[in-house]
């Protein structure tokens, strides 16, 4: 399709690069002691326990796009202080702070190819402030869906959040709204949209786009919920069961279709589009 | 006066003092048949100044209580004071009736219309019930089922705001809170009718917004709207629900500050004293602003109704842009 330019950088797979030099790293599911090497080769699960250790948006890039064929859209905005905000931290030393990282936003959109597929993609980022939904995120996710409207090519958004960015207060709110706005005519036109949810995807962005999807995908073990568990047994008064909130515990409670390692993630989109969608000439 | 509060807040306790006053004076004018007209009015006269000079200037979380005033009117208490023909409808036709949302059919003047609204209880015997106005996901999914009830019979949509938030359970989980109110977001950016909502008490974060994409957001003076608590925001920011005054302040969460952020359409001034010491007035005062409103996106054709309201919510925000 003559719409996507596929001239850009390659990707390289970053997820390494990101954490000290060490040659080993601990499994948080088994304990077990892996060669760094050797896990990056298997997208950063654990060998012994399937563990899914956290990846970086470059590596969900690489794991769900043909190479090199990502172009970013909208990597130019960034975040204001609407507010003022000040805690015990200003919202623009938090930001600084963030960005030091090398991220200028929790989440990084853009288009590429999935399997031959002409798809439009979000991912977001953890890392920025927990991965919280501003202003930003809200307008590159409508954004990103605007350009799958007009495109009429697929959405996938690849969640994981910690809720609401409050130093934005009512506007962070505002953008549950907003994303939905986006998707609900994504739906009028019959627009496919995939969302994966990552560990973890709580609060507005779990009550918004990554509940959404004609098909809601999971990765094994990550928690999946409105409410933290930590607030939930705040108001119970209680400990919380074992898998609570897991990403097998929600998709048996009917709220994700399948949970899907990541090394099949790939795979079972291009196959779940190919069903869905006849609008590309693959 | 239709309501006299029986509770009060800590910075209302002058107001209080002289309301007993005034009652006290009354009762023996009758009692000993003295005429005590000029001393009331004496005592009336400060008692309103006395109310204009504390609710003109609210600190945010003093605000924070009158929205939460156990005295405020709920939902119920506007149902019943602005419209006929109540009829309430109750369940989501799948797993039970949530009473923490209320719904029916009603009539406001000449329209009919579907209301809606988060109720929460007046005694602990009701909240319990009620679940302290904090909804379960099927509460949100009855919402849904009401509203298109009303698309089906080209009917308005009449929302109340009035949330802690929804509920943070077990069973809210299990049954995909965070897919109710999604759905639910999406959904009412497709319904063909006009959507209204009033927030009248407190707009807590998701679970106020599950019920509150709508074509005008209208907020009473003392209502707040806000995507956390200032009590859950001071516990993750500064580390101390203690320091809740100045997440209140931080959060910019009163119907002012909704006003000049462009997500509130009007603001809707209560009595002196709150909406809590004259029920009849703020909802007198309501009513004529949601006719008002209602008349005015009755005439949209649907599709253009639609799209403003996606439009509305697509321009709320604020970024940089290089
Ligand atoms: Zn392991």
């Amino acid at each position: 399709m003559a719409w996507f330019r596929k001239d850009k950088k390659p990707l390289t797979a970053q997820g390494r690069r990101d954490v000290p030099k060490d040659v080993f790293d601990k499994c948080p599911g088994c304990g077990e002691i892996c060669y760094r090497e050797r896990l990056g080769k298997n997208l950063n699960i654990c060998p012994n326990c399937n563990h899914h250790m956290r990846i970086s948006v470059e590596a969900y890039l690489s794991i769900l796009l043909d190479k090199g064929t990502f172009e970013e859209l909208n990597e130019d905005l960034s975040a204001s202080d609407p507010l003022g905000f000040s805690d015990q931290k200003s919202y623009p030393e938090r930001i600084a702070s963030a960005e030091a990282k090398g991220k200028n936003e929790a989440v990084v959109t853009g288009t590429g190819t999935l399997d031959g597929i002409d798809i439009t993609i979000a991912v977001m980022d953890f890392q920025f402030i927990g991965g919280s939904m501003g202003s930003v995120v809200g307008e590159k996710i409508y954004r990103v869906a605007d350009t799958a409207r007009e495109a009429k090519v697929p959405l996938v958004i690849v969640s994981a959040s910690g809720g609401a960015r409050m130093q934005e207060g009512i506007y962070s709110l505002m953008q549950m709204a907003k994303t939905s706005a986006a998707l609900s005519r994504l739906h009028d036109e019959a627009i496919p949209f995939v969302s994966i949810l990552t560990h973890p995807t709580t609060g507005g962005v779990t009550a918004s786009y990554a509940m959404l999807g004609d098909v809601n995908l999971a990765e094994p073990g990550a928690l999946i919920g409105f409410a933290g568990p930590r607030v939930i047994e705040e108001t119970i008064k209680q400990e919380l069961p074992q898998g609570f909130q897991s990403a097998e515990f929600v998709r048996d409670h009917g709220m994700v279709d399948r949970v899907v390692d990541r090394r099949e993630l790939k795979d079972t989109v291009a196959t779940i589009l190919r069903h869905q969608y006849a609008g590309w000439d693959t | 006066m239709s309501k006299r509060p029986t509770l009060h807040l800590a910075f209302e306790r002058d107001i209080v003092e002289i309301q007993a006053q005034i009652s006290k004076l009354l009762d023996l004018a009758e009692r000993r048949d003295l005429d005590v007209t000029e001393e009331i009015e004496g005592l009336s006269g400060r008692l309103e100044l006395l109310k204009q000079q504390t609710y003109e200037n609210l600190e945010p979380m003093q605000q924070v209580q009158v929205a939460r005033h156990p005295s405020r009117p709920y939902t119920l208490d506007y149902v019943e004071r602005m419209f006929t023909d109540w009829v309430e409808l109750r369940g989501d036709r799948t797993f039970r009736d949530d009473e923490a949302i209320v719904g029916g059919w009603a009539r406001l003047r000449e329209h009919s219309v579907m209301v809606l609204g988060q109720q929460k209880g007046r005694d602990m015997k009701e909240n319990l019930r009620r679940n302290f106005g904090m909804p379960h996901p099927e509460g949100y999914r009855k919402a849904l089922r009401l509203m298109r009830q009303a698309e089906k019979f080209g009917r308005p949509v009449i929302i109340f705001i009035d949330t802690p938030g929804a509920y943070p359970g077990v069973g809210s989980e299990e049954r995909g809170i965070g897919e109710a109110i999604a759905f639910n977001l999406r959904e009412m950016f497709r319904l063909r009718v006009p959507l209204i909502s009033a927030v009248i008490g407190e707009g807590m974060s998701g679970g106020a917004l599950g019920i509150g994409i709508t074509d005008k957001i209208l907020m009473l003076e003392h209502a707040i709207y806000s995507v956390i608590s200032p009590e859950g925001c001071a516990a993750i920011l500064w580390r101390s629900a203690d320091r809740k005054e100045e997440a209140a302040r931080a959060l910019k969460l009163t119907a002012h500050d909704l006003l000049e952020m462009g997500v509130c359409d009007q603001v809707i001034p209560e009595p002196s004293g709150g909406a809590h010491s004259d029920w009849d007035e703020v909802a007198h005062a309501l009513e004529e602003v949601l006719y008002d409103t209602l008349s005015g996106l009755s005439k949209l054709p649907p599709k253009q109704l639609i799209e403003s309201r996606r439009s509305k919510y697509n321009s709320i925000g604020a970024w940089r842009e290089a």
